[in-house]
């Protein structure tokens, strides 16, 4: 019966964004109200189908009658269930930041609202070719919410993205089609059956196996493929860059788990250990070569971009190694981190909009005026570097246990590595907040501004109350997570035994 | 060889559309050049499917009262290839949005000129 009701998943936030277009015809204050009441009935409806779905297995709905394989098959299993609870509600987390910081017309709402829809679908999905075309929706959005900062530099990120995220998404589809030749069906169960028929290492297999995870990798900014987003993180509108750091990439990564445990299933890494070698070992590379280049960033968005990608690398190097430990580790830090990261964004922009600071030497002395800001997001980044109890050291710590467990020690190195470095570009930020003398510009602001037009002297309440919240949930998450476990254990289990 | 060109030829058609749209994407300099080398890439891939779809000589896959008739050509990929040239046209329309944008406030599409005038803000 409930099964009836997952289509609305995406169907909600799709007749949102319409509704937000006649809402804004009639009235300038119609579109955020109808995103925010929207966004509110899929928080419900997520936390509804998300939790029966957890408690009582998974759930799946042949869209219009059409009987999977044939028809397209949305299904909500325990990992769906969190990443769609996940997009539910940090969407409507920051829209109210968005509403508060930068507020845009109709077309901005409607934007967000189809952004939802799209990420909604790519999380519930059992298609992989339904996958695609949710997959370019959450595109198609994202870039114009990029561009919508309206300078000419935030028109030539979301460009540069677009050209990237459009290849990665035709490598993905080019994956699809040599699936479909090699099986004829597009489902992800039936997939998972007929690819092992023709056999692991059919050329067909091995080619759409290396498409879609060159594709998904790039949505999902793994080094070499994260040129595109730096630029875009940090020339995004603030409520923008929050947004699309939590979720984008978050649900991007989350289809990957799906394309590796759902269709090609652990029985092909067993037939293929190359494909396994080949993404810790590019997962890895990640990690390193993310926290490095966060090092050396003076921008602080720009740094927390960098952070993303050897994030990133974390989370796929979880999945890659494929114990029960490791994807649930993978699963736990998908969902810290779009939690802290986004949080982490709201502050930057908050406190840009506050002083004009966007460097890292910008932000001396910030604390001092901005005691509950500072603060917050100092936890915020503690718990990104890994200091238990938060969830960064939850996620972590199932990863290079999941790891361990598998005999791929190597892979427990380079965390530990990349968390001393995570420390290095989060402890300089922490110094120059708390330690370091306020810099002209805080001062200036402090003495009554003599900067461009007027700055206000405190935070938004909205803005101070999401970066709180998120330092909250990120320490309450840490301590809930052996909840979490005995929830997802069933679903991974399924998910790692085919 | 001859044997491979003369019944892949459409494979070989596949290959040579990605090449070209992949070369010109990172090799021109011009914003809408890379846009049109965008649309080449895609269209090797819609080549791609609709190729996966044929079957010698396949009917159009309408069966006719009383079925039967086949062999048929697969439908699946031409409705997939339907959808994706219509995520394809609303991202170029995006796309050419954005160049426009670009174009009103740097004056410029070429992007080495781009480069120069955004690191000098």
């Amino acid at each position: 019966m409930i099964d009836t009701f997952v289509p609305l998943l995406v169907a909600v936030p799709l007749l949102g964004a319409l509704l937000a277009v006649a809402a804004g015809l009639l009235d300038d204050r119609g579109p955020p109200v109808v995103a925010a009441l929207t966004l509110l009935g899929q928080v419900g409806l997520a936390g509804w189908i998300g939790s029966r779905a957890l408690l009582e297995g998974p759930l799946s709905n042949g869209v219009g009658g059409f009987v999977a394989p044939y028809g397209i098959e949305l299904v909500v299993d325990g990992v769906s269930a969190v990443v769609v609870s996940l997009v539910a509600v940090v969407s409507l987390g920051v829209l109210f930041y968005a509403v508060d910081d930068d507020p845009g017309g109709t077309a901005f709402y409607t934007e967000y609202l189809l952004l939802v829809a799209g990420l909604s679908g790519m999380s519930v999905t059992g298609d992989v070719f339904n996958l695609y075309v949710f997959l370019e929706i959450s595109g198609l959005a994202t870039y114009a919410l990029v561009a919508s900062a309206g300078t000419g530099r935030s028109a030539v990120a979301a460009l540069k993205y677009l050209l990237f995220g459009t290849v990665a998404a035709s490598l993905y589809l080019l994956g699809v089609g040599y699936a479909l030749i090699a099986t004829g069906t597009l489902n992800m169960a039936d997939l998972s059956v007929k690819l092992a028929q023709v056999g692991y290492d059919s050329p067909l297999v091995l080619a759409s196996f290396g498409f879609i995870v060159v594709g998904l990798a790039t949505k999902a900014a793994l080094f070499p493929l994260h040129t595109w987003q730096p630029d875009a993180y940090n020339d995004a509108p603030d409520s923008v860059s929050a947004l699309i750091s939590a979720l984008v990439s978050t649900v991007a990564a989350y289809a990957l788990l799906r394309l590796l445990y759902t269709v090609y299933t652990p029985a092909f890494f067993e037939a293929v250990p190359v494909a396994r070698d080949a993404i810790v070992a590019f997962a890895a590379l990640s990690i390193v070569a993310g926290s490095v280049l966060a090092v050396v960033q003076s921008e602080v968005k720009r740094m927390l971009a960098y952070s993303s990608v050897s994030q990133y690398g974390l989370v796929v190097v979880g999945l890659a190694v494929g114990t029960p430990a490791a994807v649930f580790g993978a699963v736990v830090h998908l969902v810290g981190h779009a939690i802290m990261k986004g949080g982490l964004f709201v502050a930057a922009g908050t406190i840009d909009d506050l002083t004009g600071a966007t460097t890292v030497d910008g932000y001396a002395g910030l604390a001092d005026r901005f005691p509950f800001l500072g603060g917050a997001s100092a936890v915020l980044m503690l718990a990104m570097v890994g200091v238990p109890p938060a969830v960064g050291f939850a996620g972590k710590w199932y990863i290079a246990l999941g790891a361990v467990r598998a005999g791929t020690w190597p892979v427990a190195v380079v965390i530990f590595a990349s968390t001393l470095l995570t420390l290095a570009y989060f402890a300089l930020l922490i110094e120059r907040m708390f330690v370091a003398p306020a810099s002209p510009s805080v001062r200036a602001a402090a003495d009554g501004g003599e900067g461009e037009g007027e700055r206000p002297d405190r935070p938004s309440r909205v803005a101070l109350a999401l970066v709180v919240l998120a330092a909250v949930v990120a320490v309450v998450l840490g301590l809930v997570v052996t909840n979490l476990q005995i929830a997802l254990e069933p679903t991974i289990d399924t998910l790692l035994a085919s | 060889m001859i044997d491979l060109v003369t019944t892949r030829y459409t494979y070989i058609v596949v290959v040579l559309l990605l090449a070209i749209g992949a070369y010109v994407m990172i090799e021109s300099d011009n914003l809408v050049k890379k846009i049109i080398g965008l649309n080449v890439f895609q269209t090797g891939i819609f080549v791609f499917f609709i190729t996966s779809a044929y079957h010698v000589n396949g009917r159009s896959p309408v069966v006719e009262s009383g079925g039967g008739g086949g062999p048929f050509v697969s439908p699946l990929p031409h409705v997939l290839i339907l959808t994706a040239i219509v995520v394809g046209v609303s991202l170029t329309a995006v796309a050419l949005g954005l160049v426009v944008r670009i174009h009103d406030s740097y004056g410029t599409l070429n992007e080495d000129t781009l480069s120069e005038v955004l690191t000098d803000d």
